[in-house]
């Protein structure tokens, strides 16, 4: 009984004071955000990446400009919240990792404009808004993954190849719900137009080796143990791979494989990109322009090459040794608008070819 | 047998002429109940807007096969956690066998782990390069997929496996509440008329037991189409799925919530059938003779048996992945403070404690109101504050946004308006706003097992409180209160390590800078990095085991007559 003696007490005496008393310290008793504004001011973010992976530039900018930066970070719904807060919503400024979440915030008129001539010095037009409404902060390449024992060099150099009859049974593959899937697709879209793009799906489709599911890791370790001879995966999770010390076992898998940058000889690789912009809401507006062109110098380029293994937008800067050894590439010039804007279509065609149901699964 | 036992007597004093009293229980209950509604109905308002011609997309391609893998889903784990939930309880309340005591708690411990870390461990273990297949390699010398087969992990079945280890706890913890409870003098009627332990169980106990476990299978189904992080790992493709789909990739929050509306619709529909098949049996104890209840002692075969079935559950549902934890713990590279990870820690548990107590009093309240008989009204808008349980975390984290925002944002206005000041948003991206998410979401573990509870209390009691000049407050504080002790802590103690174990709402409810446990974990995890927040996934895990460990010592005590100094029966 003793247990539940203190549980009683509160509940027993009078439920409906004690239950307010407790509301209204929630309400009252807690504050929202604990973070005291520095004297510089401070910059909020809400956030598509994992904090883990950007704190280190955070920190950095903090620590150059005083600037306060407060995260919350979440995997969706950002747009929702911020559509609901509406003028009132504390946020200034948006990271996603895919153009198809900078591409709904356009739509949905959450994002403000921005001219800064750093920001169009440091990143090339094809990787940012027209009109200043997001900017690209890094590249990554959809690429394959080929078996080096398996696979001849040359044999296989475009997504188009991924349908030749010839590699039945061969090609493994995430979800093609995933964003990186579905813009990928809505690439190929924009490039062949729909039909011939279902054609292709359908053609991949036939190819699956086995029911598209797991990350892009989990494709390479289906290489490595013979499951499959390509996979499509991104670049920055090889150098992932290659560097693994608490996992070595998946240095096994990447040494199975080999890059292949796709389309060289023709409309180039795809890519994506992380990006940044500050929202129509923006209290800390400065600062939040500040922290997008601190992203996008030198200093945060390299450090996003060095510990993420992307592609910095910034002409000139240092690709991180490992990911310089897989040698340049031509990526696709298509405007990224243009391959957002095809993503609802893509991923239809995905459930119109059945594409996550082939590769032999339910 | 059955009926003539079970059915009560009298109904409910029914407050014809309402005094002002209950006339306040009457309006209280239903404005709580539509506080924890209003998510749910602002989800049923974004699906008015059109959209885009989804249904018939969808209609043509994947709902067929979305809903065709949910059904399948749901009546995989729902026999699943009702064989397991409802045989162990049975085992362990009624039989006697070695090891019975430390297997009434051990049961429950399965509860901590959240869904998506045993799904990710076992296909650690179980896929091909894993240490079961390796080793099966090694002594039968396969050396391709080609070679053998194996069950696929990443499956419905494994989906269905991993739920049921998980979910079960949820049955098992009502049946065996609702075990306990029966009296003996029916037991021993069913025993006097010749039917053996079996027959008492399947005639007797069983139906005895049915609001309870009907309440236990609903939550466990509830969280079935709920979750997204096991389905999506595995590849199976449900309801919940698509409604991911369609509002992440086809940008369309509308088509999203049509989805999840006609996924309640649903929801709605099979309580309402379950409840329609029950009818008007009731099931009140009507005698107070509880003594020791009568258990069968089992010897050799039974007992080894009745061993391995209730081991199988707590070895697969909690010292496999516990123990896979350790392992990636001893290895993880050690990169977060100690100072960090206890604030993370304290967050995980002033949140889920302000949220198991406030769902608790609330599930409460809302149920005592019902009872009160306050109509067709009360009792829907109490069905629609608890259904929040079955809808995607995500979208019903939206669901909370729209509705604080715009009273934020209404505020703000009238303040502005009227006195020239700004109180921009007051109560969006607090911790209040994350405490109601939870609440919204978890309000049917709390209400459901108080209202399983109250239910089984005969209304002969309240009507002898009434007439003795108790008002309903002083009846639910001297009468109802300590006959249902064990299913209010019952009820404080699930809400509380679902929270801890809570995901989706956090992220996107929670303040700048805030992190809990279960975000952490995510971060690494999302990026299929596990090993790397190993040592907070497991201290997820311990901080279910104490919670879980008193759950088990409020179930035994919650046997009426327990607090006479007898002792207890397990």
């Amino acid at each position: 009984m003793n247990t539940l003696r203190p549980l009683m007490k509160v509940l027993a005496p009078n439920p409906r004071t004690a239950f307010g008393a407790v509301l209204l310290a929630t309400v009252l008793g807690v504050p929202g955000s604990p973070v005291p504004a520095s004297a510089q001011g401070e910059v909020n973010l809400y956030s598509y990446r994992q904090p883990f992976l950007i704190q280190p530039l955070l920190d950095a900018f903090t620590a150059k400009t005083g600037i306060a930066v407060n995260v919350v970070f979440a995997p969706k719904g950002v747009l929702e919240r911020l559509k609901a807060e509406g003028a009132n919503s504390p946020a200034d400024a948006v990271l996603t990792v895919d153009i198809g979440r900078l591409h709904d915030m356009v739509e949905a008129g959450v994002l403000r404009p921005v001219e800064s001539p750093t920001l169009r010095m440091n990143i090339p037009a094809q990787y940012r808004h027209p009109e200043g409404l997001w900017f690209g902060l890094t590249t990554r390449a959809r690429v394959f993954y080929v078996s080096k024992d398996r696979v001849a060099p040359g044999t296989i150099s475009s997504y188009e190849d991924l349908a030749r009859p010839d590699l039945k049974g061969r090609v493994c593959i995430r979800s093609g719900k995933h964003d990186y899937n579905v813009s990928l697709i809505a690439s190929v879209i924009a490039d062949r137009g729909l039909d011939e793009a279902r054609a292709w799906l359908t053609g991949v489709r036939a190819n699956l080796a086995r029911k598209p599911q797991g990350n892009d890791r989990a494709q390479a370790k289906a290489i490595y143990e013979s499951l499959c001879d390509v996979a499509v995966a991104n670049t920055y999770y090889m150098a992932a791979m290659v560097t693994n010390e608490s996992e070595p076992e998946q240095k096994k898998w990447a040494a199975a494989t080999r890059i292949v940058f796709p389309n060289s000889d023709g409309r180039g690789t795809h890519v994506n990109v992380s990006g940044a912009a500050v929202t129509k809401s923006a209290k800390n507006v400065d600062n939040a322009v500040r922290l997008i062109e601190f992203l996008s110098e030198d200093f945060a380029q390299e450090l996003y090459a060095e510990t993420n293994y992307e592609y910095p937008v910034k002409v000139g800067v240092a690709l991180h040794p490992l990911v310089e050894s897989w040698g340049t590439f031509k990526a696709d010039s298509v405007n990224l608008t243009e391959v957002a804007k095809r993503r609802a279509a893509a991923s239809r065609l995905v459930d119109v070819v059945g594409f996550d149901f082939g590769g032999g699964g339910s | 047998m059955r009926p003539a036992l079970a059915r009560a007597t009298s109904a409910l004093p029914k407050a014809s002429r309402a005094g002002l009293a209950i006339d306040a229980w009457g309006i209280g209950t239903l404005a709580v109940a539509g506080l924890m509604a209003a998510p749910v109905l602002a989800v049923f308002t974004l699906a008015i807007a059109p959209s885009d011609d989804i249904w018939g997309h969808l209609a043509r391609t994947v709902l067929p096969h979305y809903t065709r893998t949910t059904l399948a889903l749901m009546l995989g784990v729902g026999v699943g956690v009702f064989a397991v939930g409802t045989g162990t309880a049975w085992l362990v309340t009624m039989c006697r066998f070695p090891g019975r005591a430390v297997f009434a708690w051990a049961l429950l411990l399965p509860l901590a782990v959240p869904a998506y870390i045993i799904a990710y461990v076992y296909t650690d273990i179980l896929e091909y390069a894993g240490p079961v297949q390796g080793a099966l390699r090694g002594l039968f010398g396969w050396s391709s997929p080609k070679d053998y087969w194996f069950p696929e992990i990443r499956s419905l079945t494994g989906a269905i496996a991993m739920m049921t280890l998980v979910l079960y706890p949820y049955v098992y913890a009502l049946a065996r509440a609702a075990f306990l409870e029966q009296s003996v003098c029916v037991l021993e009627v069913s025993r006097l008329l010749g039917r053996g332990p079996w027959r008492s169980f399947a005639s007797v106990a069983l139906p005895l037991a049915r609001p309870a476990i009907v309440i236990g299978v609903s939550l466990a189904l509830m969280e079935t189409l709920n979750d997204f992080g096991t389905v999506d790992y595995f590849a199976v493709y449900t309801f919940t799925a698509g409604i991911y789909d369609v509002w992440l990739n086809m940008n369309s929050t509308s088509g999203a919530a049509q989805l999840a509306t006609v996924m309640l619709v649903l929801v709605l529909a099979l309580i309402a059938a379950e409840r329609w098949a029950r009818r008007r049996l009731r099931f009140h104890h009507t005698t107070n003779r509880y003594r020791q209840l009568p258990t069968y002692r089992l010897d050799r075969v039974p007992a080894a048996l009745a061993v391995t079935a209730c081991a199988t559950p707590i070895v697969l549902g909690f010292v496999v992945p516990s123990a896979v934890l350790i392992d990636y713990s001893i290895g993880a590279s050690a990169n977060t403070p100690v100072a960090d990870f206890t604030v993370y820690a304290l967050n995980s548990l002033t949140l889920s404690s302000m949220a198991a107590l406030l769902a608790t009093g609330i599930g409460l309240f809302m149920a005592y109101g019902v009872r009160l008989g306050r109509g067709r009204a009360v009792r829907a808008a109490t069905r629609l504050a608890s259904v929040g349980y079955a809808v995607p975390g995500a979208v019903l984290a939206i669901g909370v946004v729209i509705p604080l925002a715009r009273l934020d944002n209404a505020v703000d206005a009238f303040m502005g308006d009227v006195f020239g000041v700004s109180t921009g948003l007051l109560l969006s991206g607090t911790l209040a706003a994350v405490t109601y998410g939870y609440l919204v979401r978890f309000l049917a573990l709390s209400f459901g097992t108080v209202d399983a509870s109250l239910a089984k209390v005969t209304p002969s009691m309240d009507g002898a409180a009434r007439t003795l000049g108790s008002a309903p407050l002083g009846a639910l504080r001297r009468v109802h209160l300590p006959l249902m002790r064990g299913s209010i802590l019952a009820a404080a103690i699930l809400v509380f390590v679902d929270s801890m174990k809570e995901l989706p709402m956090t992220l996107i409810l929670r303040p700048f800078n805030f992190e809990t446990l279960a975000t952490y974990v995510y971060q690494f995890a999302s990026r299929e990095l596990l090993e790397q927040c190993a040592p907070a996934a497991l201290a997820i895990v311990a901080a279910g085991v104490l919670p879980v460990i008193l759950l088990s010592m409020a179930i035994t005590r919650s046997r009426p007559g327990q607090w006479e100094g007898r002792r207890a029966p397990a």
